[in-house]
């Protein structure tokens, strides 16, 4: 009986050792794994990672032909001309605007949606209405934008013929060529593609509240309308704060297909946004190191914005997110 | 409950005719322009000019259609969008389900660090001019594997299916490992089989994205006509706007010369339109039960 602890005790004195022996064995059991895993990490790392180390060109004056290692070093030069450069402030608003008028517009018809779809007590009226308005969110941005010069063309688009039959107008509008307006149709084109795929979320939430609240409410007196308000939005509220906040996140990240292909040259000025100033101010006029500058601001403001917004929503008692 | 239905109150006559006219209003503006462009594409291209074209071709036609998809760019470019929605959708499915079993692993020693790993490279981004350097470096500019390759597995479809076999019973596994299965066969023998309604929303999520990318081809594959995809050549019409500029206008516009039919712009950009769409929308009713399926898994449960 004495025997066994023997080992133990040796054990007790070389726990280092031991626990290195037992790294390496419990990995030429898990070999499989390995082979399983690492090829694809060593793939994440080469498409993610080294990128990354592409930022060091910011700090250059690259020049195309020389390697990375022969080019002439500029410090923040690049980051100068770029808080210099009044277009810089331009994108930064235009990004910033359509941003806030995507995120609010989008999550306030989708809330309604929501409300509207669990509302309505055919099942065939509903499962079809909800098939319908996912649609749009499947379809690439291309092809939306196609639909949306012609919806708004001044040549028999949609919108201008019933505008002209109400009266409302006497000649039809250019819309796509009046500079102010630009955001307000990025706004509404993006409500018409997401606006029922974003609804899903919260009819997911709705669908979670305990029944036994509405019957509370009934007996107390409360009217459907009542109900809605006073039962199912606030129960809703929770998830409706954390979208909020995780999408503020995103603020400088979303946005580029929609702009570029709705974009032209009457309304550039309200239209660009960054990947659009990389691509006009960098790639094709062959300043690569500005244009890594101005992707290395974006970001590092979207990571902070990222992590600002998930530190709030885990004040906010939400610890799912990271 | 049924006695309420019966006294229907004025606050419920209301509500339900505010419900019911929203919810048609929004199926009519989602569901209109669809239809407008399919009555454009089998119109004919004059007529069309004319204006008046709603919801039904007044002058029928299948010319439009006919010039487009004998083009041989446009055959071409059909060619390779299938080939990279369907390679996609296979290594990608495949790749990720292997690696998300591998970090399900309670054991495996690396399953903290190669997720964090993961998890990161959803917060990072190296920009614009990095990831074409890289690409470019690696040999992928005029390449069609760059519509496969960079993608291969990403954070959120491994987060997603990783939630899914964490949810498997774990007596399964252990009995198969009892019975001597190693890990690649308990994967594919056991877990894949398993794992059918997640792997056909994550296919499903790849399959759109590479259907509608037109970006990559822009940015690393526009100086080989080869390699074209259909939503590339959808936007270089759209880009060229209501001008006979583009290359595939100038071609289509004089191979209707000197035939009794024409072809515009508008009537270029509807067809494609349709050619275009017509894949989603004909698999979309089918499959939307696994999409909606996805974003919940993604977003609530996870």
């Amino acid at each position: 009986m004495k025997i066994p602890a023997m080992p133990r005790l040796f054990a007790k004195k070389t726990p280092t050792l031991a626990g290195k022996k037992s790294f390496w064995q419990t990995l030429m059991k898990q070999k499989v794994l390995l082979f399983m895993s690492l090829p694809f990490v060593i793939h994440v790392i080469i498409f993610k990672y080294i990128p990354i180390w592409g930022w060091v060109l910011a700090f250059q004056n690259y020049w195309p032909g020389k390697s990375i290692f022969d080019q002439i070093w500029v410090g923040f030069d690049n980051f100068k001309w770029l808080f210099r450069d009044p277009v810089f402030y331009q994108v930064l608003r235009n990004t910033l605007a359509m941003s806030i008028i995507q995120l609010a517009f989008g999550m306030v018809s989708s809330i309604i949606l929501a409300l509207i779809i669990n509302e309505v007590r055919l099942v065939f009226f509903k499962k079809t209405a909800q098939t319908i308005s996912y649609l749009p969110h499947f379809i690439s941005w291309v092809v939306a934008a196609n639909l949306i010069r012609d919806a708004l063309s001044t040549d028999g688009g949609i919108v201008n013929e019933i505008l002209l039959k109400l009266h409302i107008i006497k000649e039809p509008i250019m819309f796509l060529g009046i500079p102010q307006l630009f955001w307000w149709i990025i706004g509404a084109s993006h409500v018409w593609k997401e606006v029922g795929w974003g609804a899903i979320i919260y009819l997911a939430a709705i669908a979670s509240v305990d029944p036994n609240l509405y019957e509370a409410a009934t007996i107390d007196g409360a009217g459907r309308l009542r109900r809605i308000w006073h039962v199912t939005l606030p129960s809703i509220q929770p998830i409706i704060v954390i979208l909020l906040v995780m999408n503020m996140g995103y603020l400088l990240s979303s946005g580029f297909e929609q702009q570029y292909l709705l974009q032209n040259g009457r309304v550039i000025d309200y239209a660009r946004v960054f990947t659009i100033y990389e691509l006009d101010y960098g790639i094709k006029m062959m300043r690569y190191s500005f244009a890594t500058a101005v992707g290395i601001f974006r970001s590092v403001v979207s990571l902070v914005l990222v992590f600002g917004a998930n530190y709030v929503a885990k004040l906010l008692g939400q610890e799912r997110l990271l | 409950m049924k006695t309420r239905r019966i006294h229907r109150t004025k606050e419920d006559i209301i509500l339900d005719f505010v419900v019911y006219t929203s919810l048609i209003f929004l199926v009519i503006i989602t569901l209109y322009p669809f239809l407008n462009t399919l009555a454009v594409s089998f119109n004919d291209a004059l007529d069309s000019s004319k204006g008046g074209i709603y919801l039904w071709p007044r002058k029928f036609t299948l010319y439009n259609y006919r010039s487009l998809l004998s083009r041989q760019q446009i055959f071409h470019a059909s060619l390779i969008s299938v080939l990279r929605t369907v390679l996609s959708t296979l290594f990608c499915t495949f790749s990720t389900a292997m690696v998300a079993y591998t970090l399900s692993r309670k054991e495996f020693v690396f399953r903290k660090l190669f997720s964090f790993i993961y998890v990161l490279t959803m917060y990072i981004d190296g920009g614009l001019i990095p990831n074409y350097f890289l690409i470019r470096n690696l040999g992928l500019t005029n390449n069609f594997w760059v519509y496969v390759l960079p993608g291969l597995v990403t954070a959120f479809n491994l987060i997603v299916i990783r939630t899914y076999i964490n949810g498997l019973p774990e007596s399964l596994i252990e009995s198969a490992r009892v019975d001597g299965a190693g890990e690649f066969t308990i994967f594919t023998r056991i877990v894949l089989p398993l794992c059918k309604p997640v792997l056909a929303t994550i296919a499903l999520f790849v399959a759109v994205a590479n259907w509608n990318a037109w970006f990559d081809t822009f940015l690393y594959n526009s100086s080989n006509p080869q390699l074209s995809t259909l939503q590339y050549e959808l936007m270089k019409v759209l880009q060229s706007a209501n001008t006979m500029t583009g290359s595939l206008e100038q071609a289509l516009a004089q191979a209707a010369t000197g035939s009794m039919q024409t072809i515009t712009p508008r009537a270029i950009r509807a067809t494609m339109t349709v050619i275009v769409t017509v894949p989603i929308a004909v698999v979309y009713p089918f499959l939307q039960r696994y999409f909606v399926h996805g974003l919940t898994l993604g977003g609530l449960k996870e």
